[in-house]
């Protein structure tokens, strides 16, 4: 088991001098490899200080928070319902897990009930969105590894997703579309074709991405064997998501902590015992079948009804109706300037985002706007087994690593 | 002593009065548990600072495997001022647990939970980096986020949204 100690810039810099000192017969030689921020490979501004002795990693530690944007912090300056676009921008992979957690947060801080129709359509637009992030990941992975036509094949049907967001939402990537109390607009009418026929496109889809890389014979051995973690790492250093159930312990928040209706879709929770970089890629590859299966029951099961739920003083009033009832008005005047009251407590919804455990903490003292914030994000977390898996590895296998874990520095920085 | 909440009858209908990990907490930690708030479904232990860790590798033992989040709130200006949550899930349970640990602001210090979930390590830095908060025994208590140079610990409520001018 990894004893988890993470040591600091200058620890490492000094031991490797002291390694390499000329006067000093047991000197090992090791070398300090600066890997990042700026490396393609790292997705994004992750800066990695890779000990090696010749090939092999004989420490990896990671320095983050070049994206450090003070995001919570903003939170507690706004109302509640201007926290919601700010999610987006957390996770610029998964915007809709991010509205969908923060919502499902304060929804239980208000105790308010969601209409059906709001909770199936939030699912039928979060598993896209799982679909879509793990488009983005597969081509990078790939990528990374020199498979560089994947990419393309992917990023052509993650435009299909980013059509289907715009379409509903206004927005490709920032959608915004969740809202405190159900969802901002009604879809437009072709959504459903346009879904569907996406849903119905996928799996082919999915063949293609396999047939093009499952049986490659350097893609395996690019992937076998490499970055293994053991089920007691993975729970130890608190990794989540795909990287968990690749490492053997079945556990899917939507299935056993299910939240927005998921307990009425039928899917199966991939897991393996192997736990390397190629389990976790089997595992996305499957759940992205699953996605497809869930997003069409919730798709072909979206009941008639409202979007909103019935509380006018937290949700906006239609646009007509501002027009025609006083009343209308008065609450719109009043949620756009003064927001509204949230009972006092603190509650920590989570959800399982296409990176593994996304969790809000959102503690009210009350008043209209959060006293704090605080997202708990995977890739954090799943951060912090990079060393355990990397150790005694060969350099390249670092950024197979990386990739396999599927990190967004965006949400580990905030 | 027992624990307070569950001696209420709402929290004896559910399933917390069968909680493992609470009965064990009762019968071996009596006195660790200063309050128990169960609210909108969530069970919150507040917990003395000198039993955090006992009480953390008690609930390991007893189905709570995984830590998932450490985090912190500021309760400025009142005291004690900080408050260091703990959320810890239990996969075989299927429920979770929020332990909070209230500290001063003259000695801001908890024992770390490296010892118990090395996962701890990363999250008790963001804490220690953004609200000042010491964790006793950390193998590496340095600022995670912000550069090591930064003045202040900006999630404190004392410390300006755009920053000191």
């Amino acid at each position: 088991m990894s004893d988890a100690r993470t040591s600091s810039i200058s620890d490492v810099l000094e031991s490797a001098a002291r390694h390499n000192h000329p006067l000093d017969p047991s000197a090992d030689n090791t070398m300090v490899l600066n890997m990042g921020p700026q490396h393609p490979s790292t997705h994004g501004v992750l800066r990695m200080l890779l000990e090696i002795d010749g090939e092999t990693v004989v420490s990896a530690t990671p320095d983050i928070g070049y994206l450090h944007t003070g995001i919570e912090k903003t939170c507690e300056a706004k109302f509640y319902q201007q926290v919601v676009p700010m999610t987006d921008r957390i996770d610029y992979l998964s915007p809709m897990s991010n509205n969908l957690c923060y919502c499902l947060a304060v929804e239980k801080l208000l105790e308010l009930e969601i209409p059906e129709r709001a909770q199936y359509l939030r699912v039928v637009l979060n598993e896209l969105t799982r679909i879509q992030s793990h488009l983005v990941w597969l081509g990078t992975h790939a990528m990374d590894i020199g498979a560089l036509t994947v990419f393309l094949y992917c990023f052509r049907e993650r435009e299909k997703i980013l059509r289907i967001f715009e379409n509903v939402a206004g927005q490709r990537m920032m959608t915004s579309y969740f809202r405190i109390g159900g969802l901002a607009l009604e879809p437009p009418r072709d959504f459903y074709a346009q879904v569907k026929e996406f849903l119905d496109q996928m799996p082919e889809k999915i063949a293609e991405y396999e047939n093009l890389l499952t049986g490659n014979p350097i893609w395996m051995n690019r992937l076998k064997g490499v970055g293994t973690l053991s089920a007691e790492d993975a729970i130890a250093l608190g990794v989540t998501g795909p990287p968990l159930r690749a490492s053997g312990v079945d556990w899917d928040l939507r299935r056993d902590m299910p939240y927005s209706s998921y307990e009425k879709f039928e899917f199966e929770v991939p897991t393996s015992t192997v736990g390397d970089v190629w389990a976790r890629y089997t595992i996305r590859m499957v759940e992205m079948y699953e996605s497809v299966k869930i997003a069409r029951q919730a798709l072909e099961g979206i009941p008639e009804g409202r979007i909103t739920a019935d509380a006018p003083k937290i949700i906006l009033p239609e646009r007509e109706k501002m027009k025609t009832e006083m009343e209308a008005l008065i609450h719109h005047f009043k949620i756009v300037t003064e927001g509204f009251a949230v009972p006092a407590g603190e509650v920590y919804q989570a959800i399982e985002s296409p990176r593994g455990e996304m969790g809000y903490y959102v503690v009210s003292d009350g008043t209209a706007k959060p006293y704090r914030v605080h997202m708990r994000n995977p890739s954090f977390a799943t951060l912090q087994a990079v060393e355990t898996m990397c150790k005694g590895r060969l350099l390249a296998d670092v950024v197979a690593v990386i990739g396999s874990i599927d990190i967004v520095l965006g949400e580990i920085d905030r | 002593m027992t624990l307070p909440a569950l001696d209420e009858s709402a929290v004896k209908e559910t399933v917390w009065a069968a909680d493992p990990a609470l009965l064990a907490l009762e019968k071996e930690l009596p006195d660790a548990v200063t309050a128990a708030k169960l609210d909108r479904g969530e069970m919150t232990l507040t917990i003395g600072r000198e039993h955090l860790i006992a009480v953390a590798k008690l609930l390991q033992k007893n189905h709570y495997n995984f830590l998932e989040d450490v985090t912190g709130v500021d309760w400025y200006p009142s005291e004690p001022r900080f408050q260091v949550s703990y959320h810890i899930l239990s996969h075989s349970l299927k429920r979770r647990l929020r332990l909070a640990v209230r500290l001063t602001s003259i000695d801001p210090t908890v024992e770390t939970m490296t010892t118990v979930w090395p996962s701890a390590n990363f999250y008790e830095r963001e804490v220690f980096d953004l609200f000042g908060v010491n964790f006793a025994g950390h193998p590496n208590m340095r600022r995670i986020m912000l550069p090591d140079e930064w003045e202040g610990h900006p999630l404190r409520k004392d410390y300006p949204v755009e920053g000191y001018r």
